[in-house]
């Protein structure tokens, strides 16, 4: 019955995105006072391409004392930026952000290569967010006065804030764009795997001619990070990491003046009720774990799915896992890249042996790893109870752990039978289940029938020990005026 | 054919017992969340397909279309056009892949036949009062065995959209199993729902299953004659549709997508989202199927191009 059946399949043919729109220095210094410089030891450190394990560039590394250079060179700056009119503070800001968004190619390969997630995303999401932070915040520097803190409230002074490696220039962008907005300058480290991009944001700072010393970019260690947050001359923490370096951080300003934002893990709970829109579902479940290999804190590393439809929903899950296209960031058409250092891939598999021992039942989607630079299979856990590790540690790779639940209650019960409270995602058809079920959960931020969706104008942050503070939107301000 | 219809038709008998049971069936069917269907439409859309992948997309593109003309000056001479064309899409290259199909209105079946004699290429042909669908039953079966005794392969029905939007969703099913039955032996049939008439998602679905527990060879997006014609996420829920029908019963059913594709760029979209929902069992002119009649020469232009490496132009492609 059947006609001639073709019988090549189709295979996509690789259509890698061009490096040559990046120029990379092979070695860059830190950024101070509006001048690059090397560091006052003269240390460096190499940072690699996680999917080839090549090395990209040589970065200065921060010490105390340019820490202590930066952090005055932002005090000196702080007088003048801070007393510019809001509207001549935004004007800096649109600038920024039209440069970002001309120089997004450039950016999003950047990205690609120092952090060895995909193309797609850096393009797609990344960048735009990146972009659209700035624009959002530059909006607000002349209407501060109707942000809900009383007429002509006053930044802060000097913001010292410390980023993650998973969105290297979106945290930027999250940390950046409302503390200069609101008038404070900043002394902002990156993360050591991931350096390059906001030394090419410092560069933007140039381009876009924002006064020395407003924006201070100090590459470094943890140690780096640490000497910011106990710095004197700092009035303002801001943190998206760990908790367990967040928990170090809130000991280390306590007892000071120094006004915290932390934004820590999580271990977010995706509940699909068995009215749920199948399809999309198990869509949203791929990008609640998936994307960005699954670091990502907000990131839905807990399916809570209702025991009715949990054969069924696994059956497409597995299969939508299959389709998957796990390789080279750089290539348009890659879905999963590579694990961003080799200690986060060390702890990946770490944790998913323990899975294993502890008897949960591990699947893997069929793909091959590229033989060098860090990857991992994108993996799923069956029989997983809350007491198993893998249901309560984040992990912070594409690794999910997949939970049952027979009532509402139970899904909200188990949903924030956790340590974080930082997201969660709620599928079904059903309208007021949305509403009543997000209600009774704890996590900062809820969704509804989609996850890990993006906007500055929505306020993100946690409950627990996912941190506190919020940023993004109106209420993203509150961290950098003194409204106290 | 018609064994499996019938095994289909029985492996769903309880649901189609009354219009109630009818009703809570295709009631039950998951919803579909508009905003997630078409944000996966359109991540799919952003696959980059070039070199060896594009070469094998263009001519996979070609072979699938139905070369349509279904205009009121529809004349022999034309159609004999159509037909040739079909049959050697660019005469400057004879490696071109022929088309899947003609498809024309019912009294143009026997030209197109004889236009296509011999090549392989099927005659289709729109039937049951094209494209509104509001006639009488019987004047619809007069329609299909008009086209199927003047030699059509294939019947392009459409369904009644009045009679499902009313919730008569048994109505519509019956008609479909008569046409079904009109088809014969050797027609495969096509059902359209004309997916912009129907509106939502959630109806497309259920119109989707409807349509292949009656029987259909194909489910179809539209007539081309409305508003709203194929759109990625249309069709990509039919191909979620016939995905998970093969799943529950073993029957595989094609998808045509019809109206509105009309570049090599859009047509290549498609064919990535049959590609990576239905799978590969689905990328074959068997299973597949474009309605669509400007799209070849776009195609053609494009397939030159990559032999070639320059762009020729409008007029080194027939114009029909």
């Amino acid at each position: 019955m059947t006609m001639d059946k073709q019988t090549s399949v189709f295979e996509y043919a690789p259509a890698p995105e061009s490096r040559s729109v990046v120029d990379i220095a092979p070695s860059y210094g830190l950024f101070i006072d509006g001048e690059f410089r090397e560091a006052a030891d003269g240390k460096v450190f190499k940072t690699v391409s996680p999917a080839t394990e090549e090395v990209l560039s040589e970065v200065a590394q921060a010490g105390a004392e340019d820490v202590d250079r930066a952090v005055k060179a932002a005090r000196k700056a702080f007088e003048k930026w801070s007393a510019l009119p809001g509207a001549e503070r935004a004007k800096y800001l649109f600038r920024i952000a039209r440069i970002i968004q001309e120089r997004s190619r450039e950016l999003a390969v950047l990205e690609t290569l120092d952090n060895g997630k995909p193309i797609k995303e850096t393009r797609d999401a990344d960048l735009p967010l990146v972009a659209a932070h700035f624009f959002y915040y530059a909006g607000w520097a002349d209407k501060l006065d109707h942000a809900g803190y009383g007429a002509n409230p006053r930044p802060l002074g000097v913001a010292g804030q410390v980023i993650p490696w998973n969105f290297p220039l979106l945290m930027l962008a999250w940390k950046i764009a409302p503390a200069l907005a609101t008038g404070n300058t900043v002394v902002l480290k990156p993360a050591e795997t991931t350096p390059l991009s906001a030394l090419f944001f410092a560069d933007i700072c140039r381009q876009a001619g924002l006064p020395k010393g407003v924006v201070n970019i100090l590459p470094g260690y943890g140690d780096t990070g640490a000497a910011i947050v106990a710095h004197d001359g700092v009035d303002k923490v801001a943190f998206t990491g760990s908790t367990a370096v967040g928990k170090e951080i809130a000991r280390t300003v306590a007892g000071t003046d120094k006004k915290v934002t932390l934004e820590l893990g999580g271990k977010g709970a995706n509940i699909v009720f068995d009215d749920a829109p199948i399809d999309q579902a198990v869509e949203g479940i791929v990008s609640g774990i998936f994307f960005n290999q699954g670091q990502v804190c907000c990131a839905g590393s807990r399916l809570l799915v209702q025991e009715s439809i949990q054969d069924e929903l696994l059956d497409s899950l597995k299969r939508r896992l299959s389709t998957l296209r796990l390789g080279d960031p750089l290539d348009k058409n890659t879905d999963i890249g590579a694990i961003n250092s080799a200690e986060q891939l060390a702890r990946i598999t770490a944790l998913a042996e323990t899975g294993e021992a502890e008897g949960a039942e591990r699947w893997s989607a069929p793909c091959e790893l590229p033989s060098s630079g860090y990857w991992f299979a994108p993996t799923l856990f069956t029989n997983v109870t809350q007491a198993h590790t893998v249901a309560r540690d984040e992990i912070f790779g594409p690794v999910l752990s997949v939970l049952t639940f027979r009532t509402p209650d139970e899904a909200v019960a188990k949903a924030n039978n956790s340590q974080y409270g930082l997201s969660a995602g709620i599928w079904t058809e059903k309208g007021s289940r949305i509403l009543a079920v997000a209600d009774r959960l704890r996590a900062g931020v809820v969704w509804a029938n989609t996850f890990n969706k993006f906007d500055p104008t929505s306020p993100f942050g946690g409950y627990k020990e996912s941190g506190f503070g919020r940023e993004g939107g109106r209420h993203g301000l509150e961290a950098y005026l003194d409204v106290r | 054919m018609p064994t499996t219809a019938h095994a289909t038709a029985s492996a769903f008998a309880d649901a189609t017992a009354s219009d109630s049971a009818l009703r809570r069936f295709l009631h039950g069917l998951p919803g579909v969340d508009a905003v997630g269907l078409e944000a996966r439409a359109a991540a799919l859309g952003t696959r980059s397909i070039k070199t060896t992948a594009k070469a094998y997309a263009i001519d996979l593109a070609i072979s699938v279309i139905d070369l349509t003309t279904l205009e009121g000056a529809d004349t022999p001479g034309k159609v004999r056009a159509l037909g040739a064309k079909a049959v050697h899409p660019d005469p400057t290259d004879r490696t071109t892949p022929r088309t899947a199909a003609v498809c024309v209105y019912p009294d143009m079946v026997a030209a197109a036949k004889e236009a296509v004699a011999g090549s392989g290429v099927k005659v289709a042909s729109v039937a049951t009062a094209f494209p509104a669908g509001r006639a009488a039953l019987t004047v619809k079966l007069a329609d299909v065995q008009d086209a199927v005794s003047a030699g059509a392969d294939e019947i392009d029905m459409v369904i009644d959209r009045g009679a499902f939007l009313a919730g008569k969703y048994l109505k519509v099913y019956e008609e479909i199993r008569a046409v079904r039955e009109a088809c014969g032996e050797r027609a495969r049939l096509k059902v359209i729902f004309e997916t912009g008439e129907l509106s939502t998602y959630d109806n497309i679905r259920r119109a989707s299953w409807l349509g292949m527990m009656a029987g259909a060879d194909f489910i179809k997006t539209s007539t081309g004659k409305v508003g709203v014609n194929a759109t990625p996420a249309n069709t990509l829920l039919m191909l979620e549709a016939v995905r998970d029908f093969k799943q529950q019963t073993g029957v595989q059913i094609g998808v045509k997508p019809a109206g509105g594709i009309r570049t090599s760029k859009d047509a290549v979209k498609f064919l990535v989202l049959v590609n990576e929902t239905a799978g590969p069992d689905w990328l074959d002119n068997h299973w597949f199927r474009f309605g669509a009649s400007s799209l070849l020469n776009d195609l053609l232009m494009q397939r030159q191009k990559l032999a070639t490496g320059r762009y020729s132009g409008p007029d080194y492609v027939t114009v029909d």
